[in-house]
């Protein structure tokens, strides 16, 4: 719906890809971890392959939960907006269809947080 | 003799110095078209017939507005001033308490200087004069607020840490913007969605929500000053509640067509304010050494008990219950936890302490919240005292999602599922926008446009917007979350670390002892 106003109402989005230098904004939440409040909030290149994300940024924002080092990657159930997300890690973040503030999320099967309370 | 039944009269009843004093002070423009005057008057869509019809049960003049307000200055400062002469601050349970004035001071007392400058704008706006000398006093209130505020807790200042830029923070710092955003979406609004929305969502619906505590929180912690501008305000804040109820009845009572409009208004505003109000709820349960009550206790009786009857009440103007409401209702159970576990873990970028609940305090949380504690934070924050205990404390260092709107963490929970964070996604002009809540995104598709410009902390972080002149992101140990928490200007180590060995603790202690003993001061 249209913001009332006494005058032509339009502006720029504040958050847009170009004034971030291009980067894309991604969003990443741990299902069953909420030790971290809130999913994170992360500025990627878009060529920046989805492994490097795995690799180099993950185990930095993560890593301080006892279950992360007893993740099997191999297991991982990823979203991308809620939907089913099945990344390839050697190819780029726009090569597997994530654009700027995608959101996604990973559940790791069998790892549910303290007391398997989801903290 | 003289005629006494006749004779004229030398002082006016209540009702005609209101009637000449207030009423009889407006007139209809001529050299200018009254659109031109008021320009602001119909743009909303509220259609208005007749401002005589607008009543002010407290039929204040101005001059008996100025006389009431100065004797309560007088008796406000008083105590002030002898709470700050006898050290009363030493007299406070403990130095833990300090930290929620911290909060009210970057988040609340900006808030009452921009309601100054709301009103004032309203008042001046609003083509009735019933109403403009209403908000012209309420604006004054809101100004005297904010400075009996600061004045109170700048005696905090000189001993304790973290009081020091309030002002500065509050248009910089990330959890700051929630409060601050909250306002400047309500007076960039036009002057009749701005009295729903502070003068009635706020000022009626919620207000007992925020004052009570942390005013009775004073009271219960020992701190005189706090509690003095707390009852200073009391008197006008009924006088503002009345406002807000006159304003949502006369919009109502003027035209059928004022209902759709007035109904969406309160959706949004009670969902933004009561966002606002998650920060009460965790100073509530979490910040207070001597605890006042629950936030579910609080909630229960000033939103559900009171607040209940009021939609009873306005259920004749067909006016129903916000939307959000019964989800408000069921998030009390776990709404003051998942905040302070959001504070606790971004302790490095707060200008106030955090802790892990003691024991002691545990076992409160439990008794409080029979349902939620036990099961769902008690195993976080043991384990979180275990790091603690490992010399690992959990310092969270990477900068959360927020939502569009309330720009808070997305840290709420799905309604029904505490393990599950709740996401709201909308499309706008090709763009990707998040929301917390159903009542955020609700908000968000009402107003696209006017959301889409909010100046989200972590993407402006992310933009390189929130460092100081002196910062060099080129330099090879550029630390740009250090950098921010400079730009904040928080005293970095002092401000923003654990309570546990603050300078906060450490110097209460040794100060109250000195009271007590003949023991050599520390440090």
């Amino acid at each position: 719906m249209a913001v009332k106003a006494l005058k032509e109402y339009v502006f720029e989005p504040a958050d847009t890809q170009a004034k971030l230098g291009g980067a894309q904004l991604t969003y990443i939440g741990w299902i069953d971890h909420l030790m971290f409040c809130a999913p994170f909030a992360f500025p990627f290149p878009p060529d920046m392959p989805f492994g490097a994300l795995l690799e180099a940024v993950l185990p930095g924002s993560f890593g301080q939960h006892p279950d992360f080092a007893k993740i099997d990657w191999s297991t991982v159930e990823w979203t991308k907006g809620g939907q089913p997300f099945h990344p390839d890690p050697s190819k780029s973040l726009a090569d597997n269809g994530m654009r700027h503030k995608d959101s996604l999320t990973f559940r790791t099967p069998g790892l549910t947080g303290f007391e398997g309370m989801s903290s | 003799m003289t005629d006494i039944a006749n004779a004229p009269k030398k002082k006016l009843g209540l009702k005609e110095r209101y009637a000449l004093m207030t009423r009889g002070l407006d007139w209809e423009t001529t050299y200018q078209p009254m659109e031109e005057v008021f320009p602001y008057a119909t743009y909303e869509g509220i259609k208005i017939h007749d401002w005589d019809k607008w009543e002010d049960p407290f039929r204040l003049t101005m001059d008996a507005y100025w006389k009431y307000q100065a004797e309560k200055e007088q008796k406000l400062y008083a105590i002030m001033d002898a709470f700050a002469q006898n050290n009363g601050h030493l007299g406070l349970t403990d130095a833990r308490y300090l930290n929620s004035l911290k909060l009210f001071l970057t988040g609340v007392s900006p808030l009452e200087y921009m309601a100054h400058r709301g009103f004032a704008h309203v008042g001046r706006q609003l083509p009735g004069v019933g109403a403009r000398v209403a908000c012209q006093m309420q604006s004054l209130d809101e100004l005297r607020h904010a400075q009996t505020q600061i004045h109170s807790m700048s005696n905090y200042n000189k001993l304790y840490d973290g009081f020091h830029s309030w002002r500065h923070m509050h248009d910089r710092v990330w959890y700051l913007s929630v409060p601050k955003s909250f306002f400047d979406d309500a007076i960039t609004a036009g002057p009749f969605e701005y009295m729903i929305a502070i003068g009635f969502s706020f000022e009626y619906v919620l207000t007992n929500l925020l004052f009570v505590p942390f005013i009775s929180g004073a009271a219960y912690n020992g701190d005189m000053g706090a509690m003095a501008f707390g009852f200073s305000a009391q008197s006008d804040e009924s006088r503002h509640m009345t406002l807000g109820l006159e304003a949502i009845k006369f919009m109502l009572e003027q035209d059928p067509d004022n209902l759709p409009i007035v109904q969406h208004w309160i959706d949004k505003w009670f969902w933004r304010g009561y966002r606002v109000l998650t920060l009460v709820a965790m100073m509530l349960d979490y910040m207070l050494p001597k605890k006042v009550m629950s936030w579910k206790e609080a909630w229960e009786i000033y939103a559900e008990e009171n607040g209940g009857a009021l939609f009873q009440d306005l259920a004749r103007y067909g006016i129903r219950p916000p939307l959000g409401w019964q989800q408000a209702c069921d998030d009390k159970e776990h709404l003051s936890h998942q905040a302070w576990s959001t504070f606790y873990q971004y302790q490095a970028a707060a200008p106030f302490h955090t802790w892990v609940p003691s024991e002691e305090d545990m076992a409160w949380e439990a008794e409080k919240y029979p349902d939620s504690f036990d099961k769902y934070y008690r195993p976080r924050f043991e384990a979180w005292a275990q790091m603690e205990a490992d010399g690992n404390r959990f310092n969270n260092g990477t900068l959360p999602m927020l939502c569009q709107v309330c720009q808070i963490p997305m840290l709420f929970t799905e309604p029904g599922d505490p393990t599950r964070i709740c996401y709201r996604e909308s499309e706008y002009k090709g763009e990707t926008y998040h929301t917390c809540s159903d009542g955020c995104k609700n908000i968000f598709d009402h107003e696209q446009e006017k959301y889409i410009q909010a100046w989200l902390p972590v993407h402006q972080i992310y933009q390189g917007n929130c460092f100081g002149p002196d910062a060099d992101p080129t330099a090879p140990d550029f630390n740009p979350l250090l950098e921010v928490i400079k730009w904040y200007r928080m005293n970095v180590g002092v401000d923003n670390r654990p309570y546990e060995g603050s300078e906060d603790q450490t110097n209460f202690q040794a100060w109250k002892q000195q009271t007590t003993s003949n023991a050599p001061a520390a440090g």
